[in-house]
Formats: structure tokens, sequence, C-alpha cells
């Protein structure tokens, strides 16, 4: 720096002109970037980090290594063929007498069990019978005797898969996929096959309440775009008051007026239409008019938006040029319309697939969608690599349905720029 | 403009028609169950259905009575009005930073900044449960006005940064080129000029934090339940009449700052009409 100056006023005076400019612009840049940092930094913490914790979860797997520290290291050059030999047993032997003492079998029972219906009570039982560290040489017949089980290969598979410090089970378990005792990967047995399912399910009411809010909104949208400023200004009241309503008062309003003594029941009792109380809340039905009321907004906004930058002048060239107008309409108008048809419907897609709350309160538990589960596994059951592993799942095609998101709002305001 | 007055033929006024009746249709579906909650918190009976028996205001003396319900009151506004404060001063810092930064790494940074708003509700209080709880920051408000604050920064981040976008960058060379210090043009040219931007971007954060209920439903003890959390295990045992008054509240609440927010709008429209 200090011997640059003299070359430079020496060369020419432009030069350190252009320098101190650059000296300027970079130290704009760094501060620009300090006001930046705090909310990165604080994103870490509050948003990024737990997230990564999660997906850590998702693949990590310290129960039986902390519980069963021995048996995991003699079960390290045990090839899997055969039953392990008697190092391994003693191992155990001694593993669960310090474990049963720092009362930590239950950790690695209930992870165990996971991977092999039974185990739980396959460790608690030897926990429970296995007197005193057995002589040298006596520790495989003496756990063969506690627990017959011991004598199967397939249980020190188990062990072995789950001795860490990662593992694809929670994954694999999340697709309902598992490993066989050969280590290939296998459809899980029907009984734990149940997340294809749950994310169908949520991939099929998400599709159903895009479509609906879709088939709703565009006509709203339309008219919208189309009334004069100060009539589309009203109007837009009643889409921009649900959508600032609490989602919980949305949901409960629902209830109120669907329930078997609710207020639309009462009102078709009343009017003869029907003789019993229909079923319209606690199923299906329920969880999508209540999705649908809470989504529309987020559909009619991005919609009206693209049909608002939409010349009248297309429509009226297409006219004069005779095409009819459905012609017109269908060739002129609705192509513009696309990028907001693609940006609405993928925003209430991606908003829908991690629906929990109001599922959880007007949906039977058909209804249930994968959020449910993730929210049941973490609270309930405490399975948390379960739970981490289907929420890496859900994670994931949110992230990528967002990146599909942003290149569509970002392609529409490159054309839109180009436009004007 | 409007071409619907001009409709020529008839399909396209049968067109036209059946636009108005389909959203009619649709206005009615969106706003109706939030008008037909509001006259049933009114009720006399204890009966969530019409005609109504009588008119009391009997649920919303049992609202103000119950120490459950004014606790989470309480709590969403001490949760909200903090994590909007926080929000606040990080969201408009990031975004004077962010208008100013030229790299490469801008959208990346950017999509970063915005993704607590993308990401499931589920997810983010799942990871935080993990996170916080071994380091005592679950059962707590600090816990939860920093999840809130986090969910919230995105829409200050927005809302700042479009009216720093359409700042005049001049109005600051000027004060710069009058003699005024950075802080001093920050505070007498900048921030009159932004503050309708501030205020809109205070409000989505306060709303956020307001509705939000999946963190508080996994990270919150007894006694910081809040008013949405409050609603939904009252939604989930049994609906009482309170729920609807409590619904009424938060409703008020809503259109206040829909009110303002609206009220905010249509200031910056006349005086950016007055300027051009």
């Amino acid at each position: 720096m200090t011997n640059a100056l003299p070359t430079g006023a020496t060369a020419s005076t432009e030069v350190p002109l252009k320098r101190r400019l650059r000296r300027a612009e970079r130290t704009r840049q760094v501060k620009a970037l300090a006001l930046v940092l705090p909310l990165l930094l604080f994103l870490l913490f509050t948003f990024a980090g737990p997230i990564a914790g999660m997906l850590w979860r998702s693949v990590e797997d310290w129960e039986v290594r902390q519980v069963l520290p021995q048996t995991i290291a003699a079960l390290a050059s045990w090839d899997g063929k055969d039953l392990p030999d008697e190092k391994a047993y003693a191992a155990l032997a001694s593993d669960i007498l310090a474990a049963r003492a720092a009362g930590t079998i239950a950790i690695a029972a209930k992870r165990l069990n996971y991977a092999l219906n039974g185990f739980r009570t396959i460790l608690t039982s030897t926990a429970r019978n296995l007197k005193a560290l057995p002589e040298p040489g006596t520790a495989k017949d003496t756990l063969g005797k506690i627990n017959p089980a011991w004598r199967e290969r397939a249980t020190w598979t188990t062990i072995k898969d789950a001795g860490g410090p990662i593992t694809g089970f929670y994954l694999l378990a999340a697709l309902d996929l598992t490993r066989n005792a050969d280590g290939a990967i296998v459809a899980a047995p029907p009984d734990q096959a149940i997340y294809r399912d749950i994310f169908l399910r949520t991939l099929l009411i998400s599709l159903g309440v895009t479509a609906l809010c879709l088939i709703f909104g565009f006509p709203v949208a339309y008219l919208l775009a189309t009334l004069p400023p100060g009539k589309s200004n009203l109007l837009m009241i009643f889409v921009l008051l649900p959508f600032w309503t609490s989602l919980l008062v949305r949901t409960c309003a629902w209830i109120v007026l669907l329930q078997s003594k609710g207020v639309v029941n009462d009102s078709l009792l009343w009017l003869g239409f029907i003789d019993t109380p229909l079923r319209l809340i606690y199923n299906r039905f329920g969880v999508c008019v209540a999705m649908t009321h809470v989504l529309l907004p987020f559909m009619i906004l991005p919609l009206y938006s693209s049909m608002k930058a939409i010349s009248p002048a297309y429509m009226r060239a297409a006219a004069s040029l005779g095409a009819p107008p459905l012609t017109a309409f269908l060739r002129i108008y609705l192509p513009q319309t696309l990028p907001g048809i693609g940006a609405g419907s993928l925003l209430v897609f991606i908003l829908a697939l991690g629906y929990y709350i109001t599922p959880a309160l007007v949906g039977g538990a058909a209804d249930q969608m994968i959020s449910y589960f993730i929210a049941l596994y973490t609270t309930e059951t405490a399975n948390w690599g379960l739970a981490s592993a289907l929420g890496a799942v859900l994670l994931l095609a949110t992230v990528l349905l967002a990146l599909v998101y942003g290149k569509l709002v970002q392609s529409q305001q490159v054309t839109g720029g180009m436009k004007n | 403009m409007s071409d619907h007055s001009s409709l020529r033929t008839p399909s396209q006024r049968i067109a036209w028609t059946a636009t108005i009746i389909v959203s009619t249709l649709v206005f009615i579906f969106l706003i109706a169950p939030i008008l037909a909650i509001m006259p049933l918190s009114f009720s006399s009976s204890s009966y969530l259905t019409y005609p109504l028996p009588g008119l009391s205001l009997r649920w919303y003396d049992d609202f103000i009575n119950s120490p459950r319900w004014m606790n989470s009151l309480k709590n969403s506004m001490i949760i909200g009005v903090a994590s909007t404060l926080l929000s606040m001063v990080l969201g408009t810092t990031a975004a004077l930073g962010l208008a100013q930064w030229k790299s490469r790494f801008k959208p990346l940074v950017l999509a970063f900044v915005l993704s607590p708003v993308v990401v499931p509700g589920v997810i983010t209080a799942v990871g935080l449960y993990f996170f916080f709880a071994p380091i005592g920051l679950t059962g707590s408000y600090l816990g939860l006005i920093l999840a809130h604050t986090a969910l919230a920064t995105p829409f200050v981040v927005i809302t700042v940064g479009a009216t720093l976008q359409s700042f005049d960058t001049n109005l600051a060379r000027a004060a710069a080129s009058l003699g005024a210090s950075p802080l001093q043009a920050f505070r007498r040219v900048i921030l009159p000029l932004i503050l309708p931007g501030l205020a809109s971007g205070a409000l989505f954060a306060f709303a956020t934090s307001f509705d939000e209920v999946v963190i508080v439903l996994f990270m919150a003890g007894p006694e910081q339940r809040t008013l949405p959390r409050e609603m939904f295990s009252g939604i989930r045992e049994n609906i009482s009449p309170t729920i609807t008054a409590a619904a009424v509240i938060l409703t008020t609440v809503s259109v206040i700052l829909l009110a303002t927010l609206e009220a905010l709008r249509r200031r910056n429209e006349r005086l950016k009409g007055g300027g051009g």
C-alpha cells in the first residue's frame, strides 16, 4: 500500500483516484457485510443450527454404542456369517452388568427394539437374570441359557448394525425400507411400512388443496385484476381479512360451522334438506375445506399481480384480428398468467405440505399429514431419530420445491423487466 | 382499462357473469366463517349455533376473569413485542447492508435469510426443541422470543428492503455533502423516509409472532402459553363459547394491524404521488 502510492502518482494522476475509489468501495462493501452479519449469526443460532442438528439426529446412532461399548468393539471384527465368538459374549455380559448398575439398559433396549421387535424383552430379561460375570469361556452358554435369542445370528447383526456412530436406519425406515440380515436394502415388514402411505396422503391432500385454490382463486384474481381500482381495492378486503386473521380463529370457525350440531348442519336440518346431520368435519372433507380457506389468499395474490401486469391491449388486439373471445382468452390471456399460476400453485403446495395445526384439529386419524407424525415422534414417543428422518424427507421436498419457486419468480421478474 | 363494460358478445357477457357469481361465492366462503363466529361470542347460551337465544357478555366476562386466558394474552403480548423489537433491529440493519452489498453470493444469502418463512413450522420447531432443550431455553420466554424473532425477521427484511429499493440514494449523498455524519444522515434523512416501511415490517413481525402456535406447542411450558396455544388446547378439548370470545379478540387485533398497514400503504402512495 505504501509503496504503491508513489508509483501510482508518477504514472498518472488517474490511477490513485481509481484506486482510492476502489478502496472506498471495498470499505463500503465490508461495512455492508458487517450490517448483515448479526442477522446471519442470529439465524445460525436460532434456525440453521437447530435444523442441522435435526438432520444430524436422523443419521446419528449413539445409544447402543454408549450402553454396550465393549460389545460393539468386540463385534467390529465379526464377519457376520456365523455366531460371534466367545469374546463378544463375554463383552456383552460385562456391558449388561455395567449398564444395569448405571440404569442405562432401557436406552439401548429402546433403540434395539426399533430395529428388531422384541429386543427390549431379550435385553431386559438378560439383564434381570444375569447374576454375575460368567466364568471365562462360559459366557456363550450362560447367555444362551438365559435367552435363546443369543444363539441367533439376527440378534447379533441387529446389535452390530445399531453400533453407530452413524446409521441409515432411520432414513430407510422413513421410506419404508430396512436392511436384512445380509445388509441388503429391502422393503420393511408391512406392520412398520406406514410412511410411504403417509407421504402419499400428504401429497394428495396438498395437491387437492392446490387444485381447489386454483379453481376458486382464478376467477377471483381475474375479477380483481379487471375491475376498476376503487372497486377491486374494496373487494380485496375479502381476501386480506382472512389472510390476516389468526389460523386458530379460522380453524375454530370451521369447527363451529361444520360440527354435527354446528351452524351448517342446523341450517340444513331446519330447511329440511337433510334428516340427520352430515359428517362434515374430522374427516378429509373438513381438512380440505379448512386448508383451502387458509391457503386461498396465497393463490389469489400472486395470480392477481400477474394478471394486473397483462396489458388489456393484447386482448383488444386479438379481438381486432378476429379471434373469438374464448380463443383470445385461451391463446393470449391464459399463457400470460401461467407464471402466476405456477408461482401461486407452488406456494400453496409448499405451504400445504408442511401443514400441521389444521389437520390436527379438523382431521380424523386417517387425515393426519407427515408433520403430525414428526410432532408425535418428537414429543410423545420420543423416537427422535425417526422424527428427524421424516423431517429430513419433508425438508428436502420443501427445499427443492422452493428452489423451483425461486427460479420461477426470478424469471418472471426478468421478463417483467424486459416488458417495461 | 375495464373492458367488462364494453362486452360485446353474449358469450362474453355470460363468462363475465359467471366470473362474478363464482367470485361472490368465494368471497362468501372466505369471509363467512370469520363473520359467523363473532355473534356466537355474544350469545347468552353455551350452545354454539343460531338463532341466538339472547345476547350477553358472559363469555367475555369469563375470558377476563380466567387467569389462564388473561395470562396467555399477556404472554402473547410480551413475546410479540419483544420479538418484534429484536427482529426490527436485526432485520433493518441487515436490509440496509443488503441494499449496499454487491456480491454474487447475495442471492444465496438472501435465500438463507428468507428461508425461515418457507421451512415447515414443525421442522423448525423440532430442530429448536432438540437444540434449545439442553441449554435450558425450552420453557422460557427467551427461547420463544428468539424463535419468533427468527420467523419474523424475514418479513422485516422484505418490507424494509422494498422501501430502501425505492429510496433515492442521492438524498443520503446530499446529506453527506452538506456535512452530515453517517449517523446524522441516517437519523435525520434516511430514517424519516423509510419509517412507513419500518412500521409495516414491525406489523408483519408482530402478526407473525402473535399468530404462531407450532413452536409454542413444542417449546412453551405451562407458564409461557400464548393465546393461540390456549385456543389450540381449547379446540382440542371442547369448544366453549369462551374460545369464540378469544377468537373475536384475536380477530380485532388482526383488523387493527391490517387497517394500520393499509393506512401506511395509502400514505406512502400519496407521498409518492406528491413527489412525482
